[in-house]
């Protein structure tokens, strides 16, 4: 049951093979035995759990089933869940009990879905490594003694140690797809405006967005028909047609399935910073593309190299403006004593948020302030257009483009703590990909001495289906994937 | 270039996050180390380049100006640290 997929487990479902309640309570038990040591959720609510469970039975009793009814799902503790603790892994949050759903949320309700819990995160989703949570780092459950990657690290934990069956994420520089790549999952960033980011917690609005990460590109699809679609509430949020992501994956396994498919390999991904051992599995990947029938294009992003230094202006003024609300008046952590209310603001920011929320607030103070603004804030827009120019011109020669998704493997905790810009770096080849909004997944194509390697691939705007059949035909030929990691009965 | 601690302080200040003098000196290394990544950016020619704010350069889209929630004042107040007869209740102002 442990390794079924979604479709497998609804099929059990609506033949009765197991309930709700029954599956519920199985991953209720595991979170118990196992959470003390991973820390993948920050909150759950068995009673809570196993009522949404027994709903989704009686639905599934009346014949009402779609593809997730009864399913459990993890959710990130980003999106407020009403009458849930949110806390977006910080002390600011550490008390609040959302007031209301996000619409992430109220879809996957709707869906008849169970929740199993929030999971652990980087503080406010800053950060790579999961190290910046208020409830400390989640251990990645290949190696307890590395990081699951971040900030979606809990999520990802969650998953790869089959403690839900699938979950949410959000990515604003690659966290979704970065801590898939760490834990051997299968994870999706949606196009920019696909998924709504009505009560999804802040942190960078033009990059921020929601996305699914689960075992396999056919689950990523499944959660992505329930996640995606326009938003009222969300003022970005993009007016389209209801779409099936899934709707590639039917058609039958031929020889040959990519046939036709031109697949760019941007020369910026395979040059120097990337781990020989990362590489080896990238390049067996492209040759088994190859089998698959997909043609090979060199193509060139010649202004990656600049989207992690215009990143850290965009999002830390974002984020500076988003996180001005937490003043300890209205909800969140108000310090215990204050001269006044001047007193009160700085005293509780200084105490609710970390070092590196803080670090990232006074940047984007800095960079939107008066004298600063053209030099860093219009610069980095600037070069926004020109590396989402990059991948307009890219994609004029091939369908979608393909690299690693991190330049290492699961690095230990501790490696990097200390030292932002090398932490920063790990992000270098998914930030760009937030910058133009875009889509992109990162899938599991092997191991270096035993810890997984995450391949990205990157597609053309609203062309996720086409990205999760890419992944899906290559998940048909190989087994990197359906691997879980030992020691975790 | 490199941030005075004069400079972080003003941030601080801006950003009403109270730093102490210890602190000023760790942050300063901090920011400095990440100035010194974005600077990067400088060296490039961005003349004629129109800034990008959004993903698909869509202007947001407005809403007509009409009531569609209702009224949740005392949940949302539940989580407010003080509150009093449906207010929020901070240090006093004026004097």
């Amino acid at each position: 049951m442990l390794n079924s997929s979604l479709k497998e487990l609804a099929q059990a479902l609506a033949g009765k093979k197991i309930s709700s309640v029954e599956l519920t309570q199985l991953y209720l038990d595991r979170i118990a035995r196992h959470n003390p040591a991973i820390n993948a959720y920050v909150s759950t609510q068995p009673e809570r759990s196993l009522a949404q469970a027994k709903a989704a039975d009686a639905r599934i009793a009346a014949g009402d089933i779609g593809p997730l009814t009864g399913i459990p799902l993890a959710q990130k503790d980003i999106f407020c869940a009403e009458g849930w603790l949110t806390t977006c892994g910080s002390k600011m949050l550490a008390n609040f009990v959302s007031p209301y759903d996000a619409t992430v949320i109220q879809k996957f309700d709707a869906a008849g879905a169970v929740n199993l819990g929030k999971t652990n995160m980087d503080e406010f989703a800053m950060g790579s490594s999961n190290e910046t949570s208020f409830f400390g780092p989640v251990k990645n459950p290949w190696d307890q003694s590395r990081v699951p990657g971040g900030s979606s690290g809990g999520s990802a934990a969650a998953v790869a140690a089959r403690l839900a069956p699938a979950a949410t994420g959000t990515d604003t520089g690659g966290s979704i797809r970065q801590p898939a790549a760490l834990c051997n999952l299968t994870g999706l960033k949606p196009t920019y405006g696909v998924v709504s980011r009505w009560g999804m917690i802040a942190f960078a609005s033009s990059l921020d967005q929601a996305g699914p990460m689960a075992r396999s590109a056919e689950d990523c699809g499944l959660l992505l028909n329930a996640m995606a679609g326009f938003d009222p509430k969300d003022s970005t949020s993009l007016e389209r047609p209801v779409e099936d992501y899934t709707r590639e994956l039917n058609a039958p396994a031929t020889a040959k399935p990519l046939a036709g498919l031109k697949i760019g390999l941007p020369k910026e991904f395979f040059g120097e910073g990337c781990d020989a051992a990362v590489m080896a599995a990238i390049q067996a990947a492209i040759e088994q593309y190859k089998a698959l029938g997909a043609e090979m294009v060199e193509v060139s992003l010649p202004n990656m190299k600049l989207s992690v230094p215009a990143y850290y202006v965009i999002a830390p003024a974002e984020a500076s403006s988003n996180l001005s609300r937490f003043d300890g008046v209205r909800y969140g952590y108000r310090a215990p004593e204050y001269d006044n209310l001047d007193d009160m603001y700085a005293k509780s920011r200084a105490q609710g948020f970390g070092a590196e929320v803080k670090r990232r607030i006074l940047i984007g103070t800095y960079v939107l302030s008066h004298g600063y603004y053209d030099a860093y804030y219009l610069q980095a827009q600037r070069i926004r257009r020109l590396i989402a120019e990059d991948f307009v011109a890219a994609f004029k020669q091939c369908d979608v483009i393909l690299g690693p998704t991190s330049p290492s493997t699961a690095f230990k905790l501790g490696d990097k703590a200390g030292d932002p810009v090398q932490m920063y770096l790990s992000d270098i080849y998914t930030i760009a990909v937030n910058l133009a909004g875009l889509p992109g997944m990162s899938l599991p194509c092997g191991f270096a001495e035993g810890l997984p390697v995450g391949l990205q691939l990157i597609g053309n705007y609203f062309d996720e289906a086409r990205l999760l059949n890419v992944a899906h035909r290559y998940q048909q030929v190989t087994d990197w994937h359906g691997r879980a990691p030992a020691g975790l009965e | 270039m490199s941030l005075t601690p004069e400079q972080v302080r003003r941030i601080a200040h801006l950003a009403r996050i109270e730093t102490s003098d210890a602190e000023v000196q760790t942050t300063l290394d901090h920011l400095n180390g990440i100035f010194s990544l974005i600077e990067e950016m400088q060296a490039v020619d961005t003349q004629g380049v129109a800034p990008m704010a959004h993903a698909q350069d869509l202007a947001q889209r407005l809403r007509e100006d009409a009531v569609t929630e209702s009224d949740r004042r005392a949940a949302f107040q539940a989580v407010a640290p003080e509150t009093e007869a449906g207010l929020y209740l901070v240090p006093k102002v004026i004097e």
